[in-house]
């Protein structure tokens, strides 16, 4: 079993794990973020090299450091590897002419899109990139296609991840979108308008980190951080049926997969659920979804316990000193 | 019986001398400081004969803004009611439809838009809020109505018309910095809305 030390911090993991996987074994304080790395999906990651860290120390028998930064999704750790991601000034800097190129195109129409307040760009920009753009050209537009009547492509703000194609690729037979064309104008989308019609076609729209795959029956409908995430259940005979149900006031407004702490789907639900089961009705509702307190989310959504019990820390600690310094 | 606190005070039930009987000087005493008030200065001006001067970033009714060509400027985006302490703000929004590129500025808009001036507190966060320039507090004085409903202001009381001589000029309220940062056409913000360059695409498989 091969060790590794990511940030200082050691822990030994079967082989052939990647440092991504490694880091985030030890937790969200040490992992890198990943735009397009998906770990249900086979193959992904390596396109938005978000997730680069720096190897200082090769392996047990080579100190020597890798002589550029690597993308961390891709790179297998090996014996006595030690590995710096946010202790490293030269990383941070890194990463964020990493959002500077992923936002180069992106048109930042946050007030329109669907997708702003559970954004992986978002959060990404605001916890890794630069405040202003150096970029003074045109960014790059395309043609609207419309892909079907539940699924929204916003061909502009795509990064590029591939994280759609390859659920297209790997959890539906028959698939019928993927990305045309190269460079600058490569763009997602399906061959001569077809629409996509699958049962689990809709799980793209969870994938996608931006907007560019939104939910076409919840467009304009509210913005995320004024509904209520509730889990969900129902019996379906084609998937898990483990839902998550966005309410606003008594309606749902929108369903989507569960997610886990790395924003990645639990479940992937089929499109009967997604789509058609809008009512409260259809569902047997467990309660509240978890959400960080970070999150846009959490406003109108108060989940008090936590709070209470760190608060309630605190304020022991402060207690605790005053004691000490009277005596 | 045992007060709990020893703020009691026994009652004195004193009789009342001949003066004070008569409550002749009592009365005078009293009658002295409201006639003197008779000859004091008002502090009450008669409004809205009468107006006092208030500062030029008064934070009064709200105005929704329209850009140079007539779109509304506001987009939906909810900052303005998420950032909103007291809740008063209220959107739906909507999608715009070929032919109302002159009416809404962005591809999305504000169907219903109500901000209701009884909860609103003037503090300004919506009008820091917002990403568009949209909203803007304005030196005008919320008036009064006789029914609460009234003070739910809509879309109809909210958004400036349309004439360019009616226009709620909120230029003072703009810092030096956002008045410069509106001259560079580079920034999609500051772009109006060109027909022929809206859906431009470099290049479509289609």
């Amino acid at each position: 079993m091969p060790q590794v030390t990511i940030d200082g911090r050691e822990i030994e993991v079967p082989k052939g794990t990647t440092i991504l996987q490694a880091a985030r074994m030890l937790g969200p304080d040490v992992a890198p973020p990943a735009m397009c790395y998906y770990s249900k999906l086979k193959t992904s990651g390596g396109y938005c090299r978000t997730c680069i860290v720096r190897v200082t120390k090769m392996n047990s028998q080579n100190p020597n450091p890798m002589p550029k930064p690597v993308a961390s999704c891709r790179t297998e750790v090996m014996d006595g590897m030690e590995v710096v991601n946010f202790t490293s000034p030269e990383v941070l800097e890194a990463r964020k002419g990493v959002v500077e190129f992923l936002l180069i195109n992106h048109p930042l129409d946050c007030p329109v899109c669907d997708q702003a307040g559970e954004c992986h760009l978002q959060d990404l920009g605001y916890e890794h990139g630069a405040s202003t753009t150096r970029y003074d050209f045109e960014r790059r537009e395309f043609d609207k296609i419309d892909i079907g009547p539940y699924v929204q492509l916003h061909m502009t703000r795509c990064i590029l991840c591939y994280r759609c194609v390859k659920t297209a690729d790997q959890l539906t037979d028959g698939r019928v979108h993927g990305v045309i064309n190269r460079g600058d104008v490569a763009e997602i989308s399906t061959y001569i308008q077809n629409s996509i019609e699958n049962e689990f076609s809709g799980n793209v729209i969870d994938v996608c980190p931006v907007g560019a795959l939104t939910d076409k029956t919840f467009r304009f409908k509210s913005r995320v951080w004024f509904t209520k995430p509730v889990d969900a259940h129902r019996n379906c005979t084609k998937c898990s049926g483990k839902v998550r149900l966005w309410f606003k006031g008594g309606d749902v407004l929108r369903v989507t997969a569960r997610k886990d702490q790395w924003g990645e789907v639990e479940d992937w639900i089929c499109n009967d659920c997604r789509f058609e089961h809008k009512k409260v009705s259809d569902w047997n509702i467990e309660g509240p979804s978890p959400i960080s307190h970070h999150s846009v989310i959490s406003q109108n959504h108060y989940e008090l316990v936590k709070l209470k019990l760190e608060t309630g820390k605190k304020l022991n600690e402060v207690k605790g000193k005053k004691k000490e310094s009277a005596k | 019986m045992q007060s709990l606190t020893n703020r009691s005070k026994q009652v004195s039930k004193k009789e009342m001398t001949f003066m004070e009987k008569l409550y002749l000087p009592a009365i005078l005493g009293g009658m002295r400081i409201t006639l003197s008030h008779l000859f004091k200065k008002k502090v009450t001006v008669s409004y809205p004969e009468q107006k006092r001067p208030i500062s030029e970033v008064y934070r009064g009714q709200h105005v929704l803004k329209r850009d140079e060509s007539g779109a509304e400027r506001c987009t939906a985006c909810g900052l303005c009611s998420v950032a909103c302490p007291a809740e008063a703000i209220t959107m739906t929004a909507a999608e715009r439809k070929k032919g109302e590129e002159g009416l809404y500025r962005e591809e999305k808009y504000a169907a219903v838009y109500e901000i209701n001036m009884l909860r609103c507190i003037f503090c300004g966060l919506c009008e820091e809020a917002c990403p568009k320039e949209a909203i803007f507090l304005t030196d005008r004085i919320v008036p009064t109505e006789f029914e609460r409903g009234d003070f739910v202001y809509g879309k109809d009381k909210l958004v400036e018309p349309m004439d360019k001589n009616l226009r709620v000029d909120v230029s003072v309220r703009q810092t030096k910095g956002v008045l410069e940062f509106k001259q560079h056409p580079q920034y999609a913000h500051n772009k109006l809305w060109d027909p022929n360059k809206a859906i431009k695409s470099k290049k479509s498989a289609h």
